[in-house]
């Protein structure tokens, strides 16, 4: 892509076994860093990677990814930790939670009882820092995103977008169907790591109510 | 050593920020580059203040500020040319200068360009934030408190000023880049050319667009002929990361070119601007008027070669 980037695509869909490959893929060029390597952005099925193009050529990386690709061991993944985030679903806190049983003629609990169902795998995290692509959302409560998008969507704000789910770290204009909110603190930009979540955690959520949000409050 | 009060800000202006050469290293956490959006323009002002290439500078947009300053420091203002004053009287961009005690840098409309660069000897200290001292201010974190700058800010510097004791620092005026209102930019075709037909390709290169005033630090907005993609593929595409200069289409068929501040995106990009012209994109101004044209990896690398020459050969006729 451009003269300064290399857009590595390693499948055409999102799956798990496509995404991992992607995590895998960066796992050993963050480990290797290579010269002129300035950022390595992974995503459901390619890998971004930007570089200096006066200090190394797309070639140069190219080959080292293969040179590097033939040990495999060097792919193997780190252990994925199991984050559970606590949410409080409809009202104000999840303005579509309704919108979103009606569209599935379903109970607001029967949708709260499917999105607490799945542990999820963050696929990538972007959009705005620290926002977590979540999949994957069972088909009976798979709902398109809002045909207006709202201004501002609350930071903590839990949405839904056809069969992702996704979490808004910080306060933005956004088009997924709220269902809920969470208090826990998704983005720090002075945390190590700045976002609570990375690619290829798993995300398990589950219902608290409004007058339990004070214990995550600090 | 201690930071010293060198500006207050007596009047913001409409877009006033701390930027540098911008925050890398992040893409992971969904965290974007942000930082100045002519980065030639904020590495020869802090070279001709005597700074490293990449230190915090101001970037100003626009309508700009006025500002006083509270020490004798060296300053440079490179950019486009919004007028900038000393007191009332003109002073000459693209060089150093001084700023007495009480002096007040103010600047108005663009003649030409859109945003300009205030360097100070020593820097602007803001914190790090990941690396950088740049402004991310749709998620308010880095630079000045997270924001824009407002009235009554006061920045600090490292007290550095007296190393660079004369304003005699000039750069090479064939060096200084003309900004017009009639902009051709160099592009790449790709990563999705493929997905356009070659209609909307030709005529990607043979329309000539207005940036509109709904653009922001987040991408300039295109109005002219609409590009259309290939009919039986989707208007998005599975979310993925996208650089600076990213020619994206949306659904509607109107071209934005992606800056600073997006780190991953659903649209399809027909074609990305090279590096050497990035600077460029920092100012153009809405109502400018914005060709393409393509060209190969190799001459992106040749032009690109020769920018940085001259910003090298700079550097060392300072020394």
């Amino acid at each position: 892509m451009g003269d300064r980037s290399l857009l590595v695509e390693l499948g055409a869909d999102i799956s798990s076994s496509v995404n991992q490959r992607v995590q895998e893929l960066f796992n050993v060029l963050d480990r290797h860093r290579f010269k002129g390597v300035l950022d390595l952005v992974p995503s459901y099925r390619s890998l971004l990677i930007i570089y200096d193009p006066l200090c190394i050529s797309p070639d140069e990386i190219k080959t080292g990814i293969n040179d590097i690709w033939k040990n495999p061991d060097q792919s193997r993944l780190p252990q994925s930790q199991t984050v559970k985030i606590p949410v409080v679903y409809g009202g104000d806190h999840g303005p579509d939670l309704k919108l979103v049983a009606q569209y599935h003629n379903l109970t607001p609990r029967e949708v709260i009882g499917f999105h607490t169902s799945p542990s999820y795998r963050v696929y990538m995290i972007g959009f705005t820092p620290g926002y977590p692509y979540l999949g994957e959302v069972p088909d009976a409560i798979a709902t398109p995103r809002r045909e207006t998008p709202r201004i501002l969507v609350p930071k903590g704000s839990v949405g839904i977008a056809q069969k992702q789910t996704g979490i808004y770290p910080v306060d933005s204009p956004g088009g997924w169907q709220i269902v809920g909110w969470t208090p826990v603190k998704l983005f720090d930009p002075h945390g190590q790591p700045p976002s609570h979540l990375v690619m290829g955690d798993r995300v398990q959520f589950y219902a608290i109510t409004a007058q339990e949000v004070a214990q995550w409050q600090t | 050593m201690a930071d010293i009060e060198i500006l207050e800000i007596l009047s913001p202006g409409i877009l006033t920020s701390v930027q540098d050469l911008g925050r890398y290293g992040y893409g992971r956490y969904g965290v974007a580059p942000s930082g100045a959006l002519d980065s030639f323009a904020l590495r020869i002002a802090n070279l001709l203040a005597g700074n490293r290439s990449d230190q915090a500078c101001l970037e100003i947009m626009l309508l700009g500020p006025a500002i006083r300053a509270l020490e004798d420091i060296v300053v440079a203002v490179t950019g486009g040319n919004l007028q900038p004053r000393r007191d009332k009287q003109p002073i000459a961009m693209w060089r150093s200068q001084i700023l007495k005690k009480g002096d007040i840098l103010s600047f108005s409309s663009p003649l030409s360009g859109f945003r300009a660069y205030v360097a100070v000897a020593g820097g602007i200290s803001v914190p790090l934030v990941m690396g950088s001292r740049s402004t991310n201010l749709s998620s308010g974190f880095g630079g000045f408190q997270g924001r824009a700058l407002e009235k009554n800010d006061i920045l600090t510097s490292e007290n550095r000023s007296q190393h660079v004791k004369t304003d005699t620092r000039v750069f090479n005026a064939a060096w200084i880049p003309v900004y017009p209102n009639n902009w051709s930019l160099r592009a790449i075709w790709g990563p999705q050319d493929d997905h356009f037909p070659d209609e909307s390709r030709r005529s990607l290169l043979d329309a000539t667009y207005k940036m509109t005033t709904d653009s922001d630090r987040t991408g300039i907005r295109l109005q002219g002929p609409v590009i259309r993609h290939k009919p039986d593929i989707q208007t998005s595409i599975i979310s993925e990361g996208v650089i600076a200069g990213s020619v994206q289409i949306p659904g509607d068929g109107k071209p934005i070119i992606i800056l600073g501040e997006t780190v991953t995106g659903g649209y399809r990009k027909i074609a990305t601007v090279i590096s050497a012209d990035l600077p460029l994109l920092g100012q153009i101004k809405p109502g400018d008027s914005v060709r393409f044209t393509v060209v190969s990896l190799e001459e992106a690398r040749r032009a690109l070669i020769g920018v940085e020459e001259n910003i090298r050969r700079f550097e060392k006729s300072l020394i």
